[in-house]
């Protein structure tokens, strides 16, 4: 079992790193492609985006090699000092931020920008997998439960006074960790019921929905009529999970959308299931118009995707996607040009590198001796799971679109950067899982 | 440890996967079971764009050019890629306009077609600008430009032969032969460039282009597998020659009137003189509609085209074609001779004849010699009344039948458009004019070219070609060949011959002598050119016009026709001044000038006096503008009585409704 006996590279888990290396060429194949014009002088262009990234991804490569280098138990200690750096960054990005289309996400030295809310996920990892593997720690008591929702909640809400919701959204995926760590079940049941119940508020009609939720209940009642006579508690029960669809569809959902989501994300989230935004989330002038701008987002980037045909149009040669029809298309909506150029084939296959490249943490995580290394591979694996599940399900008309990136696809250093940086910190824990890291 | 979390590890495996393989199954119903995107892909990245081929050249006789496209430059700014630290002044300076002036025709542009689309700043540059642009464009990024051909007319002569071109109206469009037209197109509106639009265009190609978001072409589809590419249209080489055209219009400068002259061998058109006419160049480019109004508010109507449209009687030049059809019905010989006395007096009243000596026609060629109005009415009667037909009215219907032969009456089919046919009676048309009561002293006249015959200028010259050729005529046309091609199918009706008459040619010498006498001895000495022998005939046609309600004796048409040389005839030619005087006195010189410009490319310098004294003449008279602007009130005054009495019907027709359905209501339901 002992493996000490190697150097630190023979260590490395060479399957994740040839993954990873294959998510970030065909990410460089997918920006080259989209910005490549058959009138280039050169394919060696700095004006374009893919040799930017390129230097961007060398960078990340050489941080990687420092991670490498660096002792596998300075992760753990600076875990909390980071995680504090990390919240300080998010406080100034609230009063400093630099705007990116409505948001205020960016801190800028100089000529470079970068994304406070997209590295501290890096940190915030490590808070949580620092604070749950530690041995004062009782994850079974609430006292303890609550400090590591805090933990991932915290950067969120900063995150969402950034006016940049859809990376706050990527912090919930750290409960999936803490289901992992002793969190009950029920908390993944209520938390797919909320999405359940979200899509129905946002399906039904809120009147209708009220009926249907009721008639629910009262059947119920009905059928279990004898063993609520005898068991008050059940009753109750039924009562408060009555109260709380009618509560969440009535007031919550009408609550968020008018006085927390942004304008924009309301008409996302309805386009994505299809629907009108309802008059009564709309100004007053905008009342009647039906929805507009977003829905043109998916439309394009559903065109993109579904004209690519089983095998796809071909390198080079994606009509939707080089002319720019689809916005934002080498950031957010890259998989775009997978699906066009490459067809179902490709993008089926580009789907099973995500989820072996997820399922392989989890393979890591599960040898760790140490909790520390554990619980933070587990916050890689779901990083890249929620990154991966909602920006793919957004460009095919799955989910709503939210701005986050594909990870290691996407144009963008930051993100780059960080998702390597997460990648290369558990391939140094890995290479130590014998050691005991707290 | 991993024992109580060993389930939990399979829970979220399944969510992995789970996801994954939802994602997987909404592909594949995306991309495989679903055509619809792929054809909206195509939709919205593929753009044709039409490639025009420049418009063929038109040629004169000798391969002058009449017509060609110019190149001009268009300047064109895409406003989002003009960077703000450009020279501005420089600009300025080379396009020769003022900062605010810059600053308001960029503002304009970048409107246009949006900031981030190519517009067009300054249109066809002067040679200066595009010059010192040339120079110094790398200077001016987001600035460019474009190259564009305009028809340009390199003398300003021959406007409504060659026509113009103009954007295609919605009405055309709906045309068959304008389907492959699409709106903003540009085709021939009159003139040869209407005639053979087919021909002068080309053939557009289309190439396929990739676009983007914002509808900018971007680079070939598939590399240009597709395209088709652009055909230049073919040149069409004339039968005119453009110096005689010019000098056509010189002569005919500040008279209302016009030449044809043909060469009788072919049918071929030398010169088509209408006047006044306009600079061709007018009508091309930016200032088309404006000066379109400005000539078409013109009383002298230079944009009509009198020699194709013009309707005037022939008078006295028709009577050679009285004595073509009598000879050739049988009804006279050359020597049959009529007894004048200086006028005809057997339909009751005096028909006056210049000659009174006797024996002035004694025969054909005598008669013809002194334009005798008492022979040649004499002989219409006969003709019209000759036993061979059985009454008068066959006989006018014989009559007709010949002149419809010889082209009269309907358009000869000369390749321009619009050509009007002139006024041919037939015998309905004088049973209609006299109730059916009527015999051959009512329309002795048209024996002497008067009365209720008109013909138009290319038909008079035409009549000169029959009788040039003795006895057959080719369709009077302007195009020798297109592409250098005289075979070519458009043509081939220009190549039939049309035999008219069946008289000998001993006869039709008579004939030509009779008409060389005219010129030799007779009222159209005017026209004598030494060592050419030129047959010719005057006209001075009496005509009225309505004025005030009154119908007024205006002065007379001068008509002139000839053709020469009587041995071999070159060129035929016939010239109309309206209100001029006699035949002799301006048609006379203005056709002896030209034929002699034809026949001995120059002018001898003991005619140069006649030159001068047309170039000198001013022969539209005052009355023509009071005319004119009478007309023009006139039918102003119609269309409102018009639109008046529409609207009156309108109303009591709804009136009528109204009381029609109370009624109706009443009996059906007694209210």
């Amino acid at each position: 079992m002992t493996n000490t006996s190697k150097s630190v590279f023979g260590r490395v888990d060479g399957i994740t790193l040839l993954l990873y290396l294959a998510l970030v060429f065909v990410g460089m194949l997918a920006i080259f492609s989209v910005e490549y014009r058959s009138t280039d002088p050169s394919i060696f262009m700095m004006s374009k985006s893919h040799m930017r990234q390129f230097i961007w991804l060398i960078i990340s490569l050489f941080a990687g090699l420092l991670i490498i280098f660096t002792d596998s138990k300075f992760f753990s200690s600076v875990a909390y000092l980071s995680y504090t750096v990390a919240l300080i960054l998010l406080i100034l990005t609230v009063f400093i931020g630099v705007g990116v289309k409505g948001s205020a996400s960016w801190l800028g030295f100089g000529s470079v920008k970068f994304q406070p809310g997209e590295v501290a996920k890096i940190f915030t990892s490590l808070a949580i997998a620092k604070f749950l593997s530690s041995p004062e720690t009782n994850f079974a008591t609430l006292k303890h439960r609550l400090i590591g929702s805090a933990l991932a909640l915290t950067p969120a809400v900063l995150i969402v006074l950034q006016q940049e919701t859809g990376l706050a959204l990527v912090y919930m995926c750290f409960f999936l960790v803490m289901y992992r760590e002793g969190l009950p079940h029920i908390v993944l049941i209520i938390a797919f019921s909320a999405i359940a119940l979200t899509l129905a508020t946002l399906l039904i009609d809120k009147t209708v929905l009220l009926y249907i939720v009721t008639g629910l209940a009262l059947a119920v009642a009905v059928l279990m009529r004898k063993v609520l006579r005898r068991e008050k508690t059940v009753a109750i029960i039924l009562v408060a999970v009555w109260g709380i669809c009618v509560l969440f569809s009535q007031l919550v959902v009408p609550f968020v959308f008018k006085n927390v989501l942004q304008k924009h994300q309301v008409e996302r989230i309805y386009t994505t299931v299809g629907q009108d935004v309802p008059d009564e989330y709309l100004a007053p002038e905008d009342r009647g118009k039906g929805s507009t701008i977003s829905g043109y987002n998916v439309w394009q980037s559903k065109i993109a995707i579904g004209s690519g045909g089983l095998t796809g149009k071909g390198f080079l040669n994606g009509t939707s996607t080089k002319n720019e029809f689809v916005p934002e298309q080498n950031t957010d909506f890259i998989f775009c040009a997978i699906g066009e150029q490459f067809g179902f084939l490709g993008s089926a296959a580009l789907v099973l590198l995500y989820l072996g490249l997820m399922l392989r943490i989890l393979v890591l995580a599960e040898r760790q001796r140490s909790a520390f290394s554990r619980i933070y591979a587990y916050c890689v694996a779901s990083i890249f799971f929620i990154h991966f599940a909602i920006n793919i399900s957004m460009t095919i008309g799955l989910a709503p679109v939210i701005g986050i990136t594909l990870p290691l696809l996407s144009y963008g250093g930051t993100s780059l950067l960080s998702f390597s940086v997460l990648i290369f910190i558990l391939l140094r824990l890995d290479a130590d899982r014998q050691v005991m890291i707290r | 440890m991993s024992f109580a979390s060993t389930p939990r590890r399979y829970v979220i495996w399944s969510i992995f996967t789970g996801v994954a393989l939802v994602i997987i199954v909404k592909l594949l119903f995306l991309q495989v079971f679903n055509d619809q995107y792929k054809i909206l892909a195509q939709d919205i990245a593929i753009t044709k764009k039409v490639i025009y081929p420049p418009r063929g050249v038109i040629y004169d006789r000798r391969g002058k050019v009449m017509l060609y496209n110019q190149v001009v430059y268009d300047l064109m700014v895409t406003a989002y890629e003009v960077p703000d630290n450009i020279d501005t002044m420089m600009l300025c300076n080379a396009l020769g306009i003022d900062t605010t002036e810059y600053k308001k025709l960029f503002h304009r542009a970048s409107v246009k077609n949006g900031p981030r689309r190519k517009s067009v700043m300054i249109e066809q540059l002067t040679p200066e600008q595009t010059a010192r642009l040339q120079e110094n464009m790398y200077a001016f990024p987001g600035f460019e430009l474009s190259e564009r051909y305009i028809r340009t007319y390199p003398d300003p002569h021959a406007a409504l032969i060659l026509g113009y071109i103009g954007e295609i109206s919605p009405s055309k469009l709906k045309e068959q032969r304008y389907a492959s037209y699409r709106q903003g197109d540009y085709l021939g509106i009159n003139g040869l460039e209407y005639t053979y639009e087919e021909v002068l265009r080309g053939q557009r190609g289309i190439h396929f282009l990739e676009r983007d978001n914002f509808n900018r072409p971007t680079e070939p589809y598939r590399k240009g597998a597709l395209d088709t590419p652009a055909i230049a249209g073919k040149s069409l080489e004339l039968y005119l020659d453009a110096e005689l055209q010019a000098y056509g219009e010189q002569l005919m400068a500040n008279k209302i009137g016009s030449v044809v002259a043909i060469d009788p061998k072919t049918g071929g058109i030398l010169a088509m003189v209408s006047s006044p006419s306009y600079d061709p160049n007018l009508l091309r480019g930016r200032h088309r509609s404006k000066n379109f109004a400005r000539l078409e508010l013109d009383a002298t109507k230079p944009l009509y085209n009198r020699a194709i449209k013009g309707e005037y009687q022939p008078g006295s030049a028709m009577k050679p074609m009285t004595a073509l059809v009598a000879l050739d019905a049988g009804v006279i010989t050359p020597s049959f001779g009529f007894p004048c006395m200086g006028g005809y007096y057997n339909c009751g009243r005096r028909i006056g004849c210049t000659h009174s000596g006797g024996g002035h026609a004694a025969n054909l060629r005598l008669a013809l010699a002194n334009s005798c109005n008492a022979y040649f009415v004499h002989i219409l009667r006969l003709l019209v009344d000759s036993k061979k037909f059985g009454s008068v009215k066959k006989g006018v219907q014989r009559w007709h039948d010949y002149y419809s032969d010889f082209g009269f009456g309907h358009p000869t089919g000369v390749d321009l458009p619009y050509e009007r046919g002139g006024l041919l009676p037939d015998s309905s048309y004088y049973n209609n004019m006299y109730r059916g009561n009527w015999n051959s002293c009512n329309m002795l006249f048209v024996g002497m070219g008067q009365g209720e015959v008109a013909l138009t200028p290319v038909q008079l010259a035409n009549s000169m070609c029959i009788i040039a050729n003795k006895g057959y005529y080719y369709t009077p046309h302007l195009v020798k060949s297109i592409g250098g091609n005289p075979k070519d199918t458009i043509l081939r009706k220009y190549h039939v011959k049309h035999k008219v008459t069946n008289i000998p040619d001993t006869v039709y010498n008579i004939v030509a002598l009779g008409m060389q006498d005219v010129v030799e001895r007779g009222t159209g000495r005017v026209a004598i050119l030494p060592g050419v022998s030129v047959c010719a005939k005057t006209g001075t046609v009496e005509n009225k016009a309505i004025v005030d309600g009154q119908v007024v004796k205006m002065k007379d048409h001068s008509v002139f026709v000839a053709f020469a040389p009587r041995e071999d005839p070159k060129i035929a030619i016939a010239v109309i001044v309206e209100n001029a005087g006699f035949g002799a006195t301006w048609a006379g010189p203005v056709a002896s000038l030209m034929m002699e410009k034809y026949l001995t490319d120059s002018i001898a310098t003991n005619r140069k006096h006649l030159e001068t004294r047309l170039y000198n003449a001013n022969l539209i008279n005052p009355y023509v503008y009071t005319i004119d602007a009478a007309q023009r009130l006139k039918d102003r005054l119609r269309w409102e009585t018009r639109m008046e009495r529409t609207r009156m019907s309108d109303s009591l027709q709804h009136a009528q409704d109204s009381i029609r359905i109370k009624r109706w209501f009443k009996k059906t339901y007694g209210i």
